[in-house]
């Protein structure tokens, strides 16, 4: 059976998406810092869908320790099919513009922790010449808008790292998709952002991240309309972008 | 800090509707964090199949409890499951019913949560073999005002234990349980189906071999009068064995994937009326044989599940459930007769009703059931509907009744009082319990619970 790596396995898009993979059979390796809600997570998945389930810690800004981490991962499990990075860091924009900690958190969390831990995984699945990749990055990383430009750029970063890692491991066989969703209604959204037409609901977002790993695509938008919108926002010329209220 | 969201919410039945703070708790620590960092009170709320307000909280604190659904445990020994409290039959009957397990107890709808079904002690199709929901349950988990958790048993914290089964979320957050599921052998129900031409007909079958069925249940025609008033179809039946299913059938345990409806707006408050439900009930009581047959597990237990969102027939105005047990020895079929007089009457037409008889009462405080029988209407929300609830009322009390708190939003404190004699000894565990009321409700209010 296959086995996939979760890193930020109790953020809500992973929670749900977790459910597919079990669903799929795919024994899994939840990774996060709530001992606790991993341990629960652990239990139901098993419970409900007669898979193994292994809970270990990961701290994403311990940037030393992810090559043991890793190297741990690998001694405790026969094998790893694949890694989906699905933690995230968002803090309001106006006191990360204030606050040169808050933005740096965004961009150690969101960026700097990707490029370290992925290198890492990178180079075991090329050796492989098998395996994928899937990290969360956002729509808000297609264009830099005056709301959102610290998370947005953060999350242009992990997008445009792996648009090279996934040209850097075409010949080796590896998957590797951006998954950027919009609005979801999440434990990072919930009483922040205003009920939408646009607000996506988790299981949904699941969904369409499950088919998309099994599909072997590059690059999701989910919902679908997003890559649309994106399309728009990205056509405005900057000379007039700038003066919106984005 | 745990975030909140402003917002509108009702129960099943659509009224009444109120504004508060809404929680998505995804933790007992997340539970205790909001219980420190607000003032107001809380209540939880599962997946809104109550019908009225007893998971309502104007202007309060409502802790929506869907996201804390795992499950934790399970013995494919014994059938015990423990799980957390937002884990809803659906869960359970998708999960289990492959390996052969069952809720021994469901009401119309599987999708209501463990804690919903222990804080209303919910009761099934099999009252009258089996009890209600929390005959099977083991023990609970039960978080307190103070931020402490205590595990409730029959045999430990004996007196919170009924005092929360039935109690309305008054008690304190429900946030683990241990269940007992029931074997099964197979996803089908051997079930008869026999026409009885009016009350009479239907309360004499139900003497005569209702304990024959492990389920039993009528449909009931509340808008025929006369020598017709109460006709009905009688719905029983027990779980099929392997040996009664037909030969050939290799997977017994598999429910057929049946494509779902959706109500996606809400209807006109005119669809449902007199002439389109009295054609209705003419058609479907037509549309029934004396016979005995298999049908699977869903369609049995849950035919309107079929449909989501089916409350949005009856429009935006919503409408109300009226579930009245009349006791055993005081004449319920009189009581009955005289609520079904009272509708077909004011041509109060009601699109589901439901007629069972129930078996003895537990020792819950604030549990429904007692030993008799009970009926169950549908009603639209329209001209002048509560007073004409509070006759029923009156009806009810005057037969030594009661009606059903999860599908109640119109009693009134004194009638309350009347139908629930042990609401004394319920407040004064509650007042130990919770003496700041951090645990209170659009309905606890109304009634006088703190």
């Amino acid at each position: 059976m296959r086995t996939v790596l979760v890193l930020g396995a109790t953020s809500t898009i992973a929670q749900k998406t977790v459910h597919r993979l079990a669903a799929r059979k795919m024994n899994l390796i939840l990774a996060g810092r709530q001992p606790d809600q991993l341990e629960t997570m652990k239990r139901d998945l098993e419970i409900r869908y007669q898979i193994k389930v292994s809970v270990k810690s990961f701290d994403a800004l311990d940037f030393d320790g992810h090559e043991m981490f890793f190297s741990n991962v690998l001694a405790e499990n026969d094998r790893i099919d694949g890694v989906l990075l699905m933690y995230g860091a968002m803090s309001d924009q106006r006191e990360a513009e204030q606050s040169f900690a808050k933005s740096r958190k965004m961009i150690d969390v969101n960026y700097t922790s990707a490029v370290s831990i992925l290198n890492i995984a990178a180079s075991y699945f090329e050796k492989k010449k098998h395996g994928f990749i899937g990290a969360v990055s956002s729509v808000a990383g297609d264009r830099g808008r005056q709301s959102n430009y610290i998370y947005g750029s953060t999350k242009a970063g992990l997008s445009a790292y792996l648009q090279g890692l996934r040209n850097r491991l075409h010949k080796s066989g590896v998957q590797v998709l951006t998954i950027k969703p919009g609005i979801v209604n999440s434990k990072m959204t919930y009483g922040t952002v205003e009920d939408s037409p646009l607000l996506a609901e988790p299981e949904k977002v699941a969904g369409d991240i499950d088919r998309a790993i099994l599909k072997r695509r590059n690059v999701l938008y989910t919902p679908w309309f997003w890559l649309v919108i994106m399309l728009a926002v990205k056509l405005i010329p900057e000379w007039l972008f700038k003066r919106t209220e984005l | 800090m745990v975030k909140s969201v402003k917002q509108e919410m009702a129960g099943w039945g659509n009224f009444p509707k109120y504004t508060g703070f809404v929680y998505q708790p995804e933790s007992t620590s997340d539970i205790q964090a909001i219980l420190e960092q607000e003032t107001g009170n809380q209540i939880a709320y599962g997946l809104g199949r109550s019908y009225g307000d007893n998971a309502l909280n104007k202007d309060n604190g409502m802790l929506v409890l869907d996201k804390m659904n795992h499950m934790l445990a399970f013995d494919e020994h014994t059938g015990i499951l423990t799980c957390e409290a937002g884990v809803s039959l659906a869960d359970i009957i998708e999960v289990f019913l492959p390996q052969g397990f069952f809720p021994p107890v469901t009401p119309g709808t599987k999708l209501v949560t463990v804690g919903g079904a222990i804080a209303n002690d919910v009761h099934g199709k099999n009252h009258h073999a089996d009890g209600t929901f929390s005959e099977f349950v083991r023990s609970f988990d039960l978080l307190l005002a103070s931020g402490e958790m205590i595990t409730c048993s029959r045999e430990k914290n004996t007196d919170v234990f009924w005092a929360t089964v039935g109690g309305i979320g008054l008690t304190g957050i429900i946030v683990r349980a241990t269940i007992q599921l029931m074997r099964v052998e197979t996803s089908q129900i051997k079930a008869t189906y026999e026409k009885a031409r009016n009350i009479d007909e239907a309360f004499d079958r139900f003497q005569e071999n209702d304990a024959n069925f492990k389920y039993s249940v009528a449909w009931i025609d509340c808008l025929s009068t006369g020598d017709s008033l109460g006709r009905s179809v009688l719905m029983r039946g027990d779980h099929a064995e392997k040996v009664d299913l037909k030969n050939g059938i290799r997977e017994p345990l598999a429910l057929p994937k049946k494509p779902g409806l959706k109500i996606p707006v809400h209807a006109p408050s005119f669809a449902l009326n007199y002439w389109s439900i009295s054609i209705f009930n003419q058609l479907y009581y037509k549309s029934y044989k004396n016979e005995t047959k298999l049908v699977d597990l869903t369609s049995f237990f849950y035919p309107l599940d079929a449909i989501s969102d089916w409350n949005k027939l009856y429009g935006k105005k919503g409408f109300v459930q009226y579930q009245a047990v009349f006791p055993k020895d005081n004449e319920p079929k009189e009581g009955i007769r005289k609520l079904l007089e009272k509708l077909s009457h004011e041509k109060r037409s009601s699109f589901l009703a439901v007629l069972k008889s129930s078996g003895k009462a537990n020792d819950a405080l604030l549990s429904f059931p007692i030993e008799g029988y009970t009926l169950a209407l549908d009603i639209p929300i329209k001209r002048e509907l509560f007073s004409f609830l509070k006759e029923l009322d009156e009806i009810v009390v005057a037969f030594g009744g009661r009606v059903y708190l999860a599908k109640d939003s119109t009693l009134d404190m004194e009638t309350f009082h009347k139908m629930y004699p042990q609401w004394e000894q319920f407040m004064m565990i509650k007042q130990r319990l919770d003496p700041g009321g951090r645990f209170s409700s659009s309905m606890s209010r109304r009634l006088g619970l703190g």
